[in-house]
């Protein structure tokens, strides 16, 4: 069937089955693979996006659930890489392979919006259920941290 | 084997340090990579970006001024693209920042006899063996433009001077584009040598990772990300025990469900080693990759699981430990028989330890995008190895290796798990593209990932030495065993991969090492630091055990057992500074050290923990020190060490996977847990590097003397001797 979703502020029509989790929505119908797939019960956060500004686990998150509220991707973080963020994470070159971190960073995102000088331990709580096989965990509470700065400079 | 009652809670000490004071932790203080300035590469890397004319088959000359170089190499996180291009960008001598860096065309490498040399990627071998011929292609084209400016200018090639783009001599100067295509027809009489260490310009410093910028935005390519025009997606279930077989399956329960395009049977292909290419299994077909699990998921599917269907990891270790009595092949000895010295010893000293199963869980499921056309075949896999996914696609297909195209994309991890070839979804594709005559992309579940994965093998060792009076080991007598499928997963010929503990630095008059395998049905593969791994482990928990029974601290042990080994004296006294090791810790804490040589790199670790009167066991801090002779990018080390402790972290704390009914359990990250940020501990990377003609690897050393640091530091603090993993396992209550 046919629904309208509010991603990164357009509205997108596709025709899904209403329980398809949107992860495959927005990974195959709408094209925004920024978002991965990692494990599909939760468990990784390479998934990660911002639903209301909350964040929240596209792999279990059915379509028909997002209707009406504001899908938020990695791809409409920023129009240019310039959420602070995304600015610390480049700045501290945080990413190895990198598949994870769409998911750390929209979770590193929805932390600050919520506490914008997070401690290590706030830090840990939010990030617990972001993966990182690489094992770049160093490196993103050092940025988490940087992003703070640069948000309040 | 200690099998408590009790786990082991395993938590991070929270953090008194300031902000920056934790990123000293983990970076260099006061670095910064620049913003600008930096070398450029493009969201689908296996693209052409701009039409130059190429020097050689690694670079173009672009009338822009920029360079393109072509990275035969993967990256999967290592900075193996960006040290392509900095080794060639050295060499050539172009500004850093016009360099942009692509994947090379592995049709053409393959068409043109192996053009590239070498175009796969494991083994840390990178740097470490392929720096020859990466700087060559380099320095190469740099002396056949100044060759081509000199022939236009009247004057001796020595005269020109090419730096930074530009060549010159005397009042002449242009850049480099204005001699390429006259470069490109030059042939040297003499090919150039490649700089020495001292001559670099580029190498050697901290340069930002040049996938990085690509990889915050969502727009870096993987091969999960492939979508082609008229593309369907399949999902995928094989025999859930190796070798079974598919006994019959309904297709019509679900052919009818919306977007069903098909259900097609997978036969097993056999391959080297008696390992599977592919298993037997079925793939469902549709229009989404959700719809196509879905009905996989509800269509009755019945397993012949054949005559495997019973085996557990309990019979495996029987098997194991069964070995370890008898035998085995001699792999290695020096001086007199270990054992008569043994037998006539009065203080003797033997323990047997353990390692388990453990999967590569890279955090990119397998998956691949195969089209078989009548024109040509294209594969985008998260393979290590593009010339084996090649040979592979055109293998299933039944095809010329020159109708062939891998596109090269970034990979979501590696970890040897993309080791030849990404072979059993590569075909899986392959088969399901030809069969249909349209694109297929087929993802593994996370599931399907892990119960089909090639696994880590499984070992066991017993150690036993004689100590002579001074306290210090006369003669050491080792066995191994290993469950392995005729050896794959071990590097080289079985027994070769227990080098770590045959080629102990450790000065001992007497050793022998025999090996066993135990033939297992589990397939095994390389994975990150394979050998060394387990035996690093063994070797260095063991000898821990002799330091102690013989009197010795044990990092003076390791320094005395390792007198007149420079490099090894280098790396243990800097680590005994970095760390301030010591051994009069209050009660319930402890340091631990461990070092470890493989892929041409010595490691060694100190961990320093604290356990809890209740059991709960904390890390409060690692330090990693490693000689690979060279650095070429400081920064891309440094993360490699971070991420290789982190890596085995996971496996020694809460790793091991579990087999019953000749199937592994495991299924997703809820029961084959990974560390996760809150139980990462501080770790302190240093470079202590003896340079000369040492060129080691890095992207696998800090893994293996992690564990064995960490159990040797809960010894320290609690009197238990850890001999296996995962340590969570044990009933650490004092």
């Amino acid at each position: 069937m046919e629904i309208t979703l509010n991603i990164n502020n357009e509205p997108v029509t596709v025709d899904v089955d209403p329980e398809t989790p949107l992860l495959w929505v927005l990974r195959d119908s709408v094209g925004l693979t920024g978002t991965k797939f990692g494990c599909g019960i939760s468990q990784c956060g390479a998934c990660t996006v911002h639903i209301d500004g909350q964040a929240a686990r596209s792999c279990d998150t059915r379509a028909s659930e997002a209707v009406g509220r504001q899908i938020t991707t990695i791809e409409g973080l920023s129009p240019d890489s310039s959420h602070p963020v995304q600015q610390a994470w480049k700045e501290l070159s945080v990413a190895q392979c990198g598949y994870c971190q769409s998911g750390q960073i929209m979770q590193a995102a929805a932390l600050l919006e919520r506490s914008p000088r997070p401690t290590d331990s706030e830090i840990d709580s939010a990030m617990y259920g972001n993966l990182c096989r690489c094992g770049t965990y160093l490196q993103i509470r050092a940025a988490i941290h940087r992003a703070a700065d640069i948000g309040q400079a | 084997m200690n099998v408590p009652s009790a786990k082991t809670a395993i938590s991070r000490r929270s953090f008194i340090l300031s902000a920056s004071a934790a990123a000293g932790g983990g970076l260099v203080l006061g670095f910064h990579v620049p913003a600008a300035g930096a070398a450029t590469t493009q969201a689908q890397p296996w693209k052409t970006a701009v039409e130059g004319t190429e020097i050689n088959a690694w670079l173009t000359i672009n009338p822009d001024g920029t360079t393109t170089i072509r990275v035969p190499h993967t990256e999967m996180g290592q900075g193996g693209m960006t040290s392509v291009a900095l080794m060639i960008a050295e060499e050539l001598n172009v500004p850093w920042e016009s360099v942009h860096a692509v994947f090379a065309d592995p049709n053409r490498h393959i068409r043109n006899n192996e053009e590239y040399k070498v175009m796969t990627t494991h083994g840390s071998q990178l740097v470490m063996l392929q720096h020859p011929h990466i700087m060559q292609a380099g320095a190469s084209a740099r002396e056949r433009l100044k060759q081509a400016a000199a022939e236009a200018w009247g004057v001796e090639r020595s005269e020109v001077a090419a730096e930074q783009g530009v060549l010159s001599a005397g009042s002449n100067n242009a850049p480099y584009a204005d001699f390429a295509s006259a470069a490109a027809a030059v042939t040297l009489e003499v090919e150039p040598e490649i700089k020495s260490p001292s001559e670099w310009w580029l190498l050697g410093g901290e340069i930002a990772r040049l996938d990085v910028p690509l990889k915050v935005n969502g727009s870096a390519a993987y091969a999960l990300d492939t979508k082609l025009p008229d593309m369907v997606y399949a999902a995928v279930k094989s025999c859930p025990v190796p070798f079974g077989r598919l006994a019959s399956y309904d297709a019509d329960a679900v052919k009818d469900r919306p977007g069903i395009v098909a259900v097609i049977e997978l036969k097993a292909v056999e391959g080297a080693r008696g390992m599977p290419d592919m298993q037997n299994g079925i793939a469902v077909v549709a229009d989404s990759w959700y719809r196509a699990k879905t009905a996989l998921d509800l269509m009755p599917i019945v397993w012949d699981l054949g005559e495997n269907g019973t085996i557990s990891y309990d019979d495996m270790r029987a098997k194991m430990a069964a070995i370890l009595d008898e035998e085995g092949t001699v792999t290695n000895e020096v001086g007199d028989d270990p054992r008569a010295l043994i037998e006539a010893s009065d203080k003797i000293v033997t323990a047997e330890y353990e390692r388990p199963f453990e999967a590569h869980v890279r955090m990119e499921p397998v998956n691949a995008t195969v089209s078989v056309t009548d024109e040509r075949i294209d594969v985008w896999s998260p393979t290590q190895d593009q010339s084996a996914a090649l040979r592979y696609a055109a293998d299933q297909a039944g095809r010329s290796t020159d109708d062939v195209y891998v596109h090269t994309v970034f990979l979501g991890g590696g970890f040897g798990g993309g080791g030849g070839g990404n072979t059993a979804v590569t075909r899986q594709a392959t088969e399901l593209s030809k069969q249909l005559g349209r694109p297929v992309k087929v993802v593994w579940s996370r599931e399907e990932d892990i119960i089909q994965g090639k696994h880590r093998p499984p070992s066991m060792a017993r150690l036993t030495a004689a100590l002579g009076d001074d306290g210090l080991p006369t003669a050491i007598h080792t066995r191994a065993a290993w469950v392995t499928m005729d050896g794959a997963g071990r590097v080289g010929p079985a027994g070769s991969s227990d080098y770590v503990i045959y080629n102990m630095p450790y000065i001992i008059p007497s050793r022998r090492h025999e090996a066993h395998t135990v033939t297992g049905h589990i397939p095994t593969a390389t994975h990150r630091a394979p050998g060394a791994n387990q035996n690093g482990f063994m070797v260095e928990v063991f000898v821990d055990e002799l330091a102690e029974a013989g009197g010795w601290d044990p990092l003076d042990w390791r320094l005395r057992m390792t007198e007149g080994l420079d490099d090894w004296q280098l790396v243990l006294t800097t680590l005994k500074d970095k760390s301030g090791y010591r051994t009069n810790l209050p009660q319930g804490e402890g340091m631990g050290v461990a070092a470890v040589a493989c892929h041409g790199t010595i490691a060694a670790c100190s961990a320093h923990v604290s356990v809890s009167r209740r059991g709960q066991l904390f890390i409060e801090e690692i330090h990693v020190v490693v000689d690979s002779g060279h650095v070429i990018n400081r920064l891309a080390a440094r993360e490699q060490l971070e991420g290789s402790v982190c890596y085995e972290l996971s496996h020694a704390l809460m790793g091991g996977l579990e087999i019953r009914n000749g199937q592994v359990q495991n299924t997703n990250f809820h029961n084959y847990s990974l560390l996760r940020i809150d139980e990462m501990p501080e770790v302190h990377c240093h470079f202590a590097l003896s340079g000369g003609s040492k060129w080691g690897g890095i992207g696998e050393p800090a893994g293996p003397p992690t564990p064995p640091a960490i159990a040797n530091a809960i010894y320290a603090a609690t009197g238990k001797r850890l001999r296996s993993t995962p340590f969570n396992k044990y009933d650490l209550r004092a």
